[in-house]
């Protein structure tokens, strides 16, 4: 029996490790450091229709435990995703999260349609969430009949499953998972970065030129942690989390929440190897707390204490 | 080979204002070749700070399995690293990046070396490897004031040697250009690392030359999957080219400075 292996839809996982989309590029990098086999899928940097140079240097900016970024959607355009880096990691047994993004509403169809039919794209991702773009990214992700619209389209035209990526930049993330689940969405993933920023104290001047990024790291954990707890006690639909996840307990954590299975970000950046270290850490923590198999886990922390209805207040 | 060690610090020193002299011995360093190239390091265990420091290699030693890296205490990350004593250990990616090209200084060539600052210590293993290939080397060192400056007499080892400080306390008051101006230095290949302004005014007067600038940007992952580190390439609005992967070192032209 594999232990780690986790079903969902479009997505038959051997484990229930990924890659975070934004965090791996197309994975040319890190193939050079270890089989990108190992892992459970992959989620590629968010594509959009025309390639897209993105936000000026400096893009990125540290804050203790966690680093702000904002990149502005950089990618090589959806040509170029078909043509190059998706046939090149069809060599690699890893189903594939396509992350798709755009500036209008047929943007977004006319790149979930494309990118969809790709042999090895098992899933999309739609980045409805991105803090760093003028247009589309957060525009689309924080009125919920907004978003709920653009699901309905997308899902309309893909040929697999479609996952909707939440930003945590709202009110209420509960009302926004309905509304997206309403919509069809076959899954949630959560959480994007937080608004944030860093002010230089020698100039006065934000630190990013952009102004304002995403914050993401270990800092943004308990956020993450609360919203899943949250959202997954609401929806019926499956979430894989993210959000400052580093070790194989922090996965664990997640599962507990309510997540499906767990994505990597930033940590990648941090240590390179840290997605084949989660995945050959996670048998033996199972093991230690007497865990058979990890979809055990999904929303224990809910399910089974008592204390889990005042902690919704 | 990128690689991953826990390296040992073998020393390390003051060297000038803020600036610190570290030796790591480790078997990384049968992997580092080019001069020009770094090592991503993370400085602590914890969280805080929570992203690797690049830092470029000034000296690689393969015999005694040892680097050296010189950097200046700016904030937190190099602050924690001059803390380190001989003994404690760092964590190290590398070596990562493209350093300067030496086939373009040929035997006997000219080879004309300008560093401004933190930028010079990546030219020290360049002066080396270039003079062990025949290569006669003048180097320009431009620093703020007489307290920074570092490495002066390790660079005249190699050659004429030169010192530029914003201040006039030490060497020739002004910019490592006004040293190139003043004594007429004459050069097959010019190669420099420092501010972008001077590695643009160095573009900007030596137009068609063989000129290899070596390129700084905050970095997130130093091995090119981030996106944080990108310039711009010359005549179009998305083309690019990746600090870290692409370079760190680029032709004069190639990239929008």
């Amino acid at each position: 029996m594999n232990r780690l292996a986790v079903e969902l839809p479009g997505l038959s996982l051997k484990n229930p490790i990924m890659p975070a989309s934004g965090c791996f590029g197309f994975g040319r990098e890190y193939a050079r450091f270890y089989d990108l086999s190992v892992l459970g899928a992959m989620m590629i940097k968010a594509t959009t229709k025309e390639p897209r140079f993105g936000n000026p240097t400096p893009r990125v900016a540290e804050t203790p435990g966690g680093m702000l970024n904002a990149i502005g959607l950089q990618n090589p355009g959806l040509d170029k995703v078909l043509e190059e880096e998706l046939p090149w990691l069809e060599q690699f047994d890893v189903p594939i999260i396509a992350n798709i993004a755009g500036s209008t509403v047929e943007e977004y169809v006319e790149v979930a349609e494309a990118i969809s039919k790709a042999p090895n794209v098992h899933a999309l991702e739609l980045n409805i969430s991105c803090p760093n773009v003028k247009k589309g990214g957060i525009t689309f992700g924080t009125v919920p009949d907004v978003a709920a619209e653009l699901t309905r389209l997308v899902k309309e035209v893909s040929a697999v499953p479609v996952y909707v990526k939440l930003s945590p930049n709202v009110t209420d993330i509960v009302a926004m998972a309905k509304a997206i689940e309403q919509a069809g969405a076959d899954g949630l993933t959560m959480i994007n970065t937080l608004v944030g920023m860093r002010i230089d104290v020698k100039t006065g001047r934000p630190v990013l030129a952009n102004g304002t990024g995403g914050l993401s790291g270990p800092a943004v954990k308990p956020i993450a942690i609360r919203m899943i707890y949250e959202v997954s006690q609401a929806v019926s639909i499956p979430i894989i989390g993210m959000g400052g996840v580093q070790t194989a307990e922090d996965v664990l954590e997640f599962f507990y929440a309510g997540a499906s299975a767990v994505a990597v970000g930033t940590a990648n950046f941090v240590d390179p190897f840290v997605c084949p270290t989660i995945i050959n850490d996670l048998p033996a923590l199972l093991d230690d707390l007497g865990i058979g198999h990890i979809s055990e886990c999904i929303g224990r922390s809910w399910k089974t204490s008592a204390h889990a209805v005042h902690c919704r207040a | 080979m990128i690689g991953r060690e826990r390296m040992t610090v073998a020393s390390q020193r003051l060297i000038a204002e803020r600036t610190y002299e570290l030796t790591l011995s480790g078997r990384l360093v049968q992997e580092m070749r080019q001069p020009g190239q770094f090592v991503h390091v993370k400085v602590a265990a914890s969280a805080d700070p929570l992203l690797r420091r690049p830092l470029s290699l000034c000296h690689i030693d393969h015999k005694q399995g040892q680097c050296t890296i010189i950097y200046r205490q700016e904030g937190k990350g190099t602050a924690l690293l001059a803390q380190k004593q001989p003994g404690d250990t760092v964590d190290v990616l590398g070596p990562l990046g493209n350093g300067f090209p030496l086939e373009a200084a040929p035997a006997g060539s000219r080879a004309l070396l300008v560093g401004g600052g933190i930028g010079v210590p990546p030219l020290y293993e360049l002066a080396k490897q270039l003079t062990k290939r025949g290569v006669k080397v003048v180097s320009v060192l431009g620093f703020q004031t007489k307290a920074a400056v570092f490495y002066e007499e390790e660079f005249a080892a190699f050659g004429e040697t030169h010192v530029a400080t914003d201040d006039g306390s030490h060497g020739t008051a002004g910019r490592v250009t006004d040293v190139i101006e003043a004594r007429s230095l004459e050069f097959d290949v010019l190669y420099a690392c420092g501010p972008k302004s001077m590695l643009r005014a160095l573009a900007e007067r030596f137009p068609n030359r063989p000129v290899y600038v070596s390129l700084e940007e905050r970095m997130g992952c130093g091995v090119g999957a981030c996106f944080a580190c990108v310039c711009h390439v010359p005549g179009s609005e998305t083309a690019y080219k990746k600090v870290c992967s692409d370079g760190p070192v680029f032709r004069a032209g190639e990239v929008v400075l």
